[in-house]
């Protein structure tokens, strides 16, 4: 009973902690960062850093309203890259067909996900590493197991390359994500409903709230983002490329972790996410800058043990969080 | 059989029954099915080579899906497999070649490269293990730690370069024969068997059944749940490293950046299709061993009959979906 009772504070407390750790971690990168480095505080520096990081930060806000259900997504990377293929084949016709293309490839691919889960009952990791599978096979396919050049003529390089008003149109569109997710998930009924299913799926089917639809909605927001990722990968780089993506449901699982959404569902922000992202991303802009300095010398290969120390550190302090806040 | 998809009352009770004997006896009209499909298409079918192409190929993956079964019993997962292949295929050549250790004698160095690759791998397999017991971190999170550190730590260890090599005494393990046999297939064999008799014949066994079954009643029986689960987790460490060892001999060059990719879903994929549910308290080996030749005989059929590699992904997800729910409208 009285676990039962102190489980929304514990969840609440130990996620303000986290928002609190994860804020001052960043600004003091930051900080660190500018002190250390020349170039750091560069509009060069800090416009490609938005340009390049926007694509993780569109895939860890649909991650985290899986997580937020208590599920999870690992097809986001595979989802991105047949994305990426698509909007690549279709970015001849122009700008707009090439982000519709990649936007609907990744709505299907996440609408797959939430049917299966939702009508067939498939555990999500089950569901989606399934898919994940498709989604890379299908990219493959569709590739002939290359990169697909992308249109330089139609308008569709400057979804990832161009700028507006001074900032790169990637960190625009996931500006604008982030502030609808917001607004959904802190404002809008159906966004507490989100909550509430990942607090008690079966509380939340007893008060009448519509589960199932829900959870298919959250699967389909999530592949409809990894799409418009994809998109923004085709775009920046000139190419869909089916075998890129690896690792990444690994990044967004870890940015919305950072931010203090706990795995097991029911708590979770939509603003902790973006900084987590951004925190996780920063880590490697040192990186890349403390390699420019010559001091040490990580190679690329580092990039995934540092990914997963990273996620093993925040899930380690988070678990010790709950624990205490039990005890 | 078109009447799984149809609501109508009364063959709503028929739907469960449908369900568990396909559950029952699916795994195996699969094999059988799929064996007379290419008896009849797939040119040469009939023949000692593919057979022993097959054996070979389903070994590692049934290696790999023992340990996943013991783990997926306790009601975990472990990700981390084809990870943990890679270090173990990675670590393995750098012994032999004398790169780590001082050591002169030639047969010192090979019987050192068998064992401390697994050692490694099992102290690997122990970490996952802490992590689901001690800090209560659930295991698909914990398992996804090393499944992509794991890997860039066997990058980072050859620089991301490939090991060629030429060693039969190490390429035994995935090369030489016995009796006739290809030594592989004999290291398969062997685990699969002590596998089955450890979840039927001996207490830890039960307690591996017990802890998925319900964990709670497991620990108020006196089970020790924790060292049941970072056993399962440490077993299929390295049962991964044996299957990375095999895996690299077979090839005789380790590439890190592909040993073992993709085994984790062949492996799940193996237990699915085998029979034992994804949820916990069922370790069904045979099934497991079925399963797994079910899916490398899927993924034959396909290449054999020229289906790209990227079409047989499709049809493994697929394959997997299917099998998941047939297990679970069986428990229902």
């Amino acid at each position: 009973m009285l676990k039962t009772l102190s489980r929304p504070f514990m969840a609440k407390s130990s996620g303000d902690f986290a928002r609190l750790g994860v804020l001052l971690a960043l600004a003091g990168l930051i900080l660190f960062g500018a002190l250390r480095y020349d170039n750091f505080i560069s509009p060069f520096n800090i416009l490609s850093f938005l340009r390049y990081n926007s694509m993780f930060a569109l895939i860890a806000l649909g991650m985290a309203f899986v997580i937020i259900t208590g599920g999870i997504d690992l097809s986001v990377g595979g989802v991105a890259a047949m994305a990426s293929v698509v909007a690549a084949y279709l970015s001849p016709y122009g700008w707009f067909p090439g982000l519709a293309g990649g936007m609907v490839a990744g709505l299907i691919a996440g609408a797959i996900n939430g049917l299966i889960i939702t009508r067939m009952r498939i555990q999500p990791f089950i569901a989606t590493l399934a898919m994940m599978l498709a989604a890379y096979g299908t990219a493959l396919l569709l590739a002939n197991n290359q990169s697909v050049s992308v249109s330089y003529d139609t308008g569709f390089t400057m979804i990832g390359q161009d700028d507006f008003l001074g900032f790169p149109i990637p960190a625009w569109i996931a500006a604008l994500a982030y502030v609808l997710g917001w607004v959904f998930l802190e404002r809008h009924p159906a966004g507490r409903h989100v909550l509430a299913i990942g607090d008690g799926e079966a509380t939340a089917n007893l008060m009448g709230l519509k589960v199932e639809k829900t959870l298919f909605a959250v699967y389909a927001l999530s592949g409809l983002l990894a799409g418009l990722a994809g998109v923004i990968l085709a775009s920046q780089f000139g190419a869909g490329q089916p075998t890129e993506g690896v690792g990444w449901e690994l990044f967004a699982i870890a940015s919305v972790v950072v931010g203090g959404t706990l795995l097991t569902g029911g708590s979770g922000s939509v603003g902790a996410t973006l900084a987590g992202a951004l925190l996780l991303a920063m880590v490697f802009n040192v990186l890349n800058f403390e390699n420019g300095l010559g001091w040490i010398s990580l190679s690329a290969y580092w990039q995934s043990v540092i990914r997963g120390s990273f996620l093993l550190v925040v899930v380690v302090l988070q678990a010790r969080l709950m624990k205490k806040t039990e005890a | 059989m078109t009447t799984i998809d149809t609501s109508a009352p009364g063959e709503r009770a028929a739907r469960p029954n449908m369900a568990q004997f396909l559950s029952r006896y699916g795994t195996f009209a699969a094999f059988i099915l799929l064996v007379l499909f290419n008896l009849i298409v797939t040119p040469n079918f009939l023949s000692w080579q593919t057979l022993n192409v097959n054996l070979t190929q389903v070994a590692t993956i049934v290696i790999v899906a023992v340990g996943m079964t013991l783990v997926i019993a306790t009601g975990g997962i472990d990700l981390s497999v084809g990870s943990l292949m890679a270090i173990a295929g990675t670590v393995a050549p750098m012994i032999f070649m004398g790169k780590v250790l001082p050591i002169e004698n030639m047969g010192i160095l090979i019987l050192l490269s068998f064992i401390l690759p697994v050692l490694l791998v099992m102290a690997f397999g122990w970490f996952n293990g802490v992590l689901v017991t001690r800090f209560s971190i659930q295991p698909i999170i914990a398992t996804l730690v090393l499944f992509i550190a794991g890997r860039g730590i066997a990058q980072v260890a050859t620089n991301g370069n490939l090991q060629v090599f030429k060693n039969p005494d190490f390429q035994f393990i995935a090369m030489g024969r016995i009796a006739g046999i290809p030594a592989q297939v004999i290291i398969m064999i062997i685990v699969a068997v002590l596998a089955h008799c450890l979840i039927r014949y001996t207490v830890i066994g039960r307690q591996i059944i017990a802890v998925g079954g319900n964990e709670k009643a497991a620990r108020l029986t006196g089970i020790p749940v924790r060292r049941v689960k970072t056993f399962v987790y440490i077993v299929s460490g390295a049962l991964a490293g044996v299957a990375g060892l095999i895996v690299v001999a077979r090839n005789s060059a380790s590439d890190a950046n592909l040993v073992g990719l993709g085994m984790e879903l062949d492996a799940i994929a193996a237990v699915a299709v085998g029979g034992s549910l994804l949820t916990g308290g069922r370790a069904n080996i045979v099934g497991t061993v079925l399963g797994a030749f079910v899916i490398q005989l899927v993924r034959y059929t396909l290449l054999a009959n020229g289906v790209p590699d990227a079409a047989a992904l499709i049809v493994k997800a697929g394959l997997i979906v299917v099998a998941v729910f047939i297990q679970q409208r069986a428990k229902a």
